[in-house]
């Protein structure tokens, strides 16, 4: 993974002054709370229901041994002992206090962490394939570009006080697990005319209360032109993006009522103009940072292993296991493990200090000591040995991270809802876990294959509903927390925004209108290799509509 | 009195802002600046005379109409009317970079103690700090962060084509 510099280090350190300078001056009131929000919030503090909540960036969602038992070390010492995977590869920290915030920052910049630019209207933090890599359908590594992007925008002078909030991300694999379609900038890698590699750029998409699929404004980018097509791109929203109001202030609306021919012009002329500049990335830029991501030794093994295959047959759960959290490995002998952070127990996403020092010692043990955190809110130790993976079960079982659900129905995005969030107007988690406890049959949800459920807790849409084969909204509807269905979402390569379905659900009436929901599609599927989506893409809303209303 | 920094430093602002020629008003002698509408209206007249000439733009406003004249201004002010409103950035960066502007670029409005290192790194090199704002710690906020990563007005390579 990519080392510091000592620059970066510099910068680190920098930033924790400045940031202790600009708590202590809000502590003395020499900064007015309303001048205080936009500084802390470049620095990831919100003010939540209950308290501030902590945002550290996880670039492209990697983290070291080290780093986790760091993360693990701040929950345990300035939190409640637990921490939240956030659908951007993040962590979040939910009951910091304001005075203990520059400790934090102290002890994270000491294992290469921070907080910067993970919230205000800045460029985020860029997230990418948790399997990039080490996946088989990658055409090329995405997170040496990621990293190059990471150093570019942040505290980038002229991008730091945008319209609104800013998000990218790279995906370089056929199947897009990064959801690139639905940020403000996703960049697929691909193969051009003379078989480079570049990228597709997608402009443009995003949830919230206006969902929108980005629109692709350059099938092929060459490489080296990654950057100042970014500044270009992100230049043009500056100076055009709307400011008059929040909710029309994202780039997928500048583009949507520019017209996407005319913001490409904009762009493409805004380019011609830097393309040439000190952003122009050489060979050698890319190669050097290149050589941070490279393949470990790989140890040579067969891609088959006597004792895995034995307990595979007499073992049953073990069998269950592997079937839904394991994925093939790009190497022989190796496999991509999920963490599954889903249970009745806990809602998804979080992760406990315990839980988070043991997978920083698995991951030392069986897995080259990396590991990452993935959109849809779980974990992955990226390179296990096929012949370690029975072992690593048990150890992953006893600490509750074994769920056989990864893709599968009790694999639940979900925001922080009413129970920790101001913005939202109804709870989600508690939703999400009644639905998990719902259908804790593994039958049944290996029966139902693949599909997800999302949960957000008001319209701003964090819990990502809208590209959900089943979307769940919480609304508050004169006082009572109601709930909407929404269906055939997709944040992967066949991106799309699912429709509502019909009049909301009461709390205690939603978990059977989902029940019901499956209920169609299990009595409609022309075959078990039909899908959910697939099966509410050849039907149409009619069965569902039915069935929920009828 | 306006809180003056000028290439990081306090410094006396000798420049008037001036309007009103339409309406008779006569031209005074020395530094004035006007608006951009008084600048496209009368520029002819403006520039019958001796003493510096600036022009203030708001932040909407596209520069393309001073193209022409860039080299005729000695002061260019730029409007950032709340913080979270940073388009005068980049009209700040198109200033230098791309129209080659070398004089006085200053930023006025709600100009924070804890933007002038994002500004000073587009380009602007004086300041109207807001009325409340502390004058000598602002002038260390040049100097907090001394690490940059990505080219702008101040450097032309991004950190890793520089030479350490």
């Amino acid at each position: 993974m990519y080392q510091y510099s000592e620059q970066d280090h510099q910068l680190l350190l920098e930033r924790v002054e400045q940031f202790r300078g600009q708590v202590q001056r809000r502590i003395s009131g020499q900064l007015s709370e309303e001048e205080f929000k936009h500084q802390r919030l470049r620095n990831g503090l919100y003010l939540q229901l209950h308290a501030y909540m902590l945002r550290v960036a996880i670039p492209y969602g990697l983290l070291s041994s080290e780093q986790m038992r760091t993360l693990a070390h701040i929950a345990r010492k300035y939190d409640k002992g637990y921490g939240h995977i956030s659908t951007r590869q993040n962590i979040q920290y939910n009951w910091p206090k304001l005075e203990d915030v520059p400790d934090i920052l102290d002890d994270l910049a000491s294992v290469e962490m921070h907080a910067i630019q993970t919230s205000g209207n800045c460029i985020r933090n860029t997230t990418s394939d948790p399997l990039a890599g080490v996946a088989r359908d990658e055409l090329e590594d995405p997170r040496p570009y990621c990293e190059l992007i990471r150093q570019w925008s942040t505290f980038h002078p002229e991008f730091n006080f945008l319209p609104r909030k800013f998000k990218i991300a790279v995906s370089g694999a056929t199947h897009d697990r990064a959801a690139v379609a639905v940020h403000d900038i996703g960049l697929r890698l691909v193969k051009g005319p003379d078989e480079e590699t570049g990228f597709e750029v997608y402009v443009g998409g995003g949830l919230g209360r206006t969902p929108m699929i980005g629109k692709v404004i350059r099938p092929f980018l060459p490489k080296q032109d990654m950057l100042t097509y970014l500044e270009a791109i992100l230049r043009v929203y500056n100076t055009l993006g709307r400011r008059d109001n929040i909710y029309k202030a994202r780039i997928k609306i500048l583009v949507h009522e520019t017209g996407e021919e005319k913001f490409r012009e904009l762009v493409e002329a805004e380019w011609e103009k830097i393309k040439e500049s000190g952003l122009f990335l050489r060979e050698q830029d890319i190669s050097r940072i290149k050589e941070f991501f490279k393949d470990p030794d790989y140890e040579v093994l067969p891609d088959t292993d006597l004792q895995f295959e034995n307990i595979l047959l007499s073992n049953a759960e073990f069998a269950r296991w592997a079937d839904k959290n394991i994925e093939l490995h790009k190497q022989p002998g190796y496999r991509i493990v999920y963490l599954s952070l889903k249970t009745a127990h806990q809602p998804p996403g979080d992760v406990t200090s315990d839980q988070m020092d043991a997978i920083a010692d698995l991951a030392d043990k069986y897995s080259l000591g990396q590991i990452r955190t993935t959109h849809r809110q779980n974990l992955v130790l990226s390179d296990v040995k096929l012949r370690d993976l029975p072992t690593l079960w048990e150890e992953l079982k006893t600490l509750e991270l074994a769920t056989p659900n990864y893709n599968h129905v009790t694999d639940i995005i979900s925001c922080p809802g009413l129970d920790y969030c101001a913005l939202a107007t109804a709870r989600s988690i508690p939703i999400s876990q009644a639905i998990t406890k719902r259908f804790d049959d593994y039958d049944f949800v290996n029966d139902l294959g693949d599909v997800s459920i999302n949960i957000s807790g008001c319209i701003n849409a964090c819990g990502h509903h809208h590209v959900a084969n089943i979307g769940i909204l919480g609304v508050n509807k004169k006082g009572t927390e109601v709930y909407q269905l929404t269906l055939g979402g997709s944040a992967r390569e066949d991106a799309s925004i699912g429709k509502i379905i019909g009049p909301a659900f009461e709390a205690e009436q939603i978990v059977d209108a989902v029940s019901d929901v499956l209920a169609v599609y299990l009595e409609n599927r022309e075959e078990q290799e039909e899908s959910f989506l697939m099966t509410y893409r050849r039907l149409g809303d009619a069965p569902f509509k039915e069935k929920l209303y009828g | 009195m306006v809180k003056y920094i000028k290439d990081r430093k306090p410094d006396i602002d000798d420049w008037m802002p001036f309007t009103g020629l339409e309406d008779g008003g006569s031209l005074p002698s020395g530094n004035i600046y006007v608006p951009l509408e008084e600048w496209l209206a009368a520029r002819d007249t403006l520039l019958t005379r001796n003493g510096g000439l600036g022009v203030r733009i708001s932040n909407t406003d596209n520069l393309e109409v001073l193209k022409e004249d860039i080299n005729r201004f000695d002061l260019i002010v730029l409007e950032f009317p709340k913080m979270a409103d940073g388009r005068a950035f980049t009209q700040a960066r198109l200033l230098r970079e791309q129209y080659g502007f070398e004089g006085e670029i200053r930023a006025t409005g709600d100009v924070l103690r804890d933007q002038l290192f994002y500004m000073q790194r587009c380009g602007i090199n004086a300041f109207e700090i807001r009325d409340d704002q502390d004058l000598s710690a602002s002038l260390k906020a040049f100097d907090e962060m001394t690490v940059t990563y990505q080219p702008a007005s101040d450097e032309e390579f991004p950190i890793w084509r520089r030479e350490s």
